[in-house]
């Protein structure tokens, strides 16, 4: 994963409460193999309607995704995260950010914003107004700033970490290789293993 | 399994569940950084999303991620029942049915249904595609430490309603995000009394809440349901397995982040009129009213009610549907085909009338043929399919048209969901069953 510590870019302003992972990207995008190839099934339905933000030429380039509440919920398809950051968006700031949405964003360097929804519609009216308003997502200092409005978000500590010096999470996780295999050593007996056995079924 | 400060808590994953659809990127990383599988042993993968359910071959794409899924399987030493295996079928279905879903495992799935497995009293939720490298690779899961949630149902619940009208009225009552950073336990007497397969399907559409996961403490029901099958443990084992899970009940006094009380006496069955599964009435009301919704409901309610082309104030029973879909991780088991057989028996669905029965396992499909479930069936008019997600996520053929409606037994109602233009409600598998003979929106004692 690519560091990430300070995002500046417009927003498009979508601003829809309840958008699940199917809308982000229908499930017949969902057949590729790769990690890649997504960008052009973002919002693919929504896409359709001429008047749908994404076609408004005064937003083209956002890096920004202001969104409504509950955003990414619905299926756990990491290919939602991949289609977003393919299409150029960094940041998505929203009230409510689904959970598994959250924790696949963040494993991929897309940084997830929650902040009051007041403040989220005050963003969203700002950058209606004047499309070339510019957000400023600061990873580091966990603050946005956009003009006038000044506000902070939550992001722990681990996560903020990870997303300043992109670490590799199995990495991570394999320092501690002597405590897993310490674990697995005391785990109950009773417990399943698929093949190991090759009970018949 | 490690916790130190200022880091989430890694946690070991006693049980990891593949498909084909959200691994073959992380299988490919895996080979890309040399990494091996810590815990084949431990892994068990299946191919559900796109298997086509009929006899036709599945089609190019789709033959390309199940061929993919086989051979990964095979040089990671991974067990896998592919398609035309008799152990195939929806993940979170077959996993229960085997007796590898135990009270107090952790289980994780690159599916946000993997809630499902909570029924059982085992803590499992979905993830995505990195964190299945992840724990392909490390056999843990860095977590933190989720909020609680009780909601508590009480009360007989009428005779002509089901699990899914307890699970519809949850959500209808906390909303689509109400448990969200959550983990829900569904406590009360109604939840005591239904059997582990109704608790399967409420515990599938926790997420449908919002929710990180949702269980059920196990009891006795849940012992008497796992003991005997293939992987719960035998002899001396199993009886200190039931030992250690009797003592995983909550406390009585335990405090929650939040709780929630439901009087089940008082339920009626639901059909969702919108495009979240909050959005719903009972199959007794109307489409509601934007404006007279909550100010934050209206906006997406007109829309949902445009994509839908429904009226306000339409009566759910005039509401006339083009199919009828029985399958999905939701309803799909033994209890939910027999449900909806009893209705189908001596009946024919309506001329016109698509109708397909997806059994969510093969397992489940043999069963129900030892009952003559398929006759009945097959005899109203129905297709009997193998198993498969099929028409609750439309990535094989089984899609709708656009603009075609659909009374289905699955947990998502979202746009396109079913197919592009295609339009879900959400009920049990009585009411899909009544409604495919009524042509309407129905219950079973309208029949007739
Ligand atoms: S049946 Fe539907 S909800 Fe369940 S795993 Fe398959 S696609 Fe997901």
């Amino acid at each position: 994963m690519q560091a990430v510590r300070r995002i500046a870019g417009r927003a498009l302003p979508l601003a829809r409460a309840d958008v699940d992972t199917d809308q982000i990207i229908p499930s017949y995008w969902l057949k590729r193999l790769e990690r890649t190839g997504y960008a052009a099934g973002l919002f693919e339905a929504w896409r359709r309607d001429p008047a749908f933000v994404l076609n408004d030429d005064r937003y083209r380039g956002a890096s920004i995704l202001l969104a409504g509440a509950n955003f990414g919920s619905g299926s756990s398809r990491e290919h939602a995260v991949w289609a977003l950051m393919e299409a150029g968006f960094r940041a998505v700031i929203a009230p409510r950010v689904a959970d598994i949405f959250r924790n696949n964003a963040l494993r991929n360097g897309l940084v997830p914003v929650e902040l009051d929804s007041a403040t989220v519609t005050r963003l969203v009216d700002a950058v209606r107004a004047d499309p070339s308003t510019e957000i400023a997502v600061d990873v580091e200092r966990r603050t946005v700033e956009a003009g006038i409005v000044r506000a902070s978000f939550t992001l722990d500590d681990f996560s903020r970490t990870r997303l300043l010096e992109g670490l590799d999470d199995i990495a991570l996780t394999s320092k501690h290789d002597r405590d897993i295999a310490a674990y697995e050593a005391k785990r109950a007996e009773w417990l399943p293993v698929v093949t190991g056995s090759q009970r018949r079924l | 399994m490690r916790r130190a400060a200022g880091e989430p808590d890694l946690l070991y994953v006693d049980l990891h569940l593949v498909h084909e659809v959200t691994s073959p990127q992380a299988f490919e990383g895996l080979r890309l950084a040399k990494r091996r599988v810590r815990r084949p042993d431990l892994t068990l993968a299946t191919m559900d999303h796109n298997v086509p359910t009929n006899d036709e071959p599945p089609e190019p794409i789709s033959a390309k991620q199940i061929e993919a899924m086989a051979s990964n399987a095979r040089e990671f030493g991974i067990r896998c029942f592919p398609m035309g295996s008799p152990d195939q079928g929806i993940v979170h279905v077959i996993s229960p049915q085997l007796g590898l879903t135990q009270p107090g495992m952790t289980i994780v799935c690159g599916d946000s249904h993997t809630s499902t497995h909570g029924a059982l009293g085992a803590l499992a939720w979905g993830i995505g595609t990195s964190e299945i490298e992840h724990v392909l690779a490390t056999q843990t899961i860095a977590q933190t430490k989720p909020g609680t949630m009780a909601v508590t149902v009480d009360g007989a619940l009428p005779a002509d309603c089901a699990a899914k009208d307890v699970i519809l009225a949850i959500i209808s009552r906390i909303g689509t995000a109400g448990g969200t950073g959550k983990v829900i336990e569904y406590r009360g007497s109604t939840i005591r009394a239904l059997g582990m397969e109704g608790r399967l399907t409420i515990s599938n559409m926790s997420i449908e809440a919002g929710a990180r996961a949702g269980l059920v403490g196990p009891d006795d029901i849940t012992f008497a349901w796992l003991e005997g099958r293939p992987y719960a443990p035998k002899g001396p084992l199993w009886e200190r397995a039931l030992d250690d899970w009797r003592s995983l009940a909550t406390d009585p006094d335990a405090r929650f982040d939040r709780e929630v009380g439901i009087d089940a006496s008082q339920l009626r069955p639901y059909v969702t009129w919108g495009t979240n599964p909050a959005q719903s009435v009972t199959i007794e009301d109307r489409v509601p009213e934007p404006d007279a919704l909550p100010a934050e409901a209206r906006e997406s309610a007109r829309r949902a009610l445009a994509y839908q082309d429904l009226r306000p104030g339409t009566l759910v029973r005039d509401i006339s549907v083009d199919a009828v879909f029985i399958g999905s991780c939701s309803n799909a088991r033994l209890d939910d085909l027999r449900a909806a057989a009893e209705v189908l028996q001596g009946r024919r669905v309506k001329p016109g009338m698509r109708a397909l029965a997806v059994p969510g396992s093969m397992r489940v499909k043999a069963d129900a043929e030892r009952l003559g479930l398929d006759r009945v069936f097959i005899d109203a008019g129905f297709e009997w399919r193998d198993a498969g997600c099929s028409m609750c996520l439309g990535m094989n053929p089984d899609i709708l048209r656009p603009g075609e409606r659909c009374a289905s037994t699955s947990n998502r109602n979202f746009e396109g969901r079913q197919g592009p233009g295609g339009r879900t409600h959400l009920v049990s598998p009585a009411v899909a069953a009544a409604t495919a003979v009524a042509g309407h929106f129905a219950l079973p004692s309208d029949l007739r």
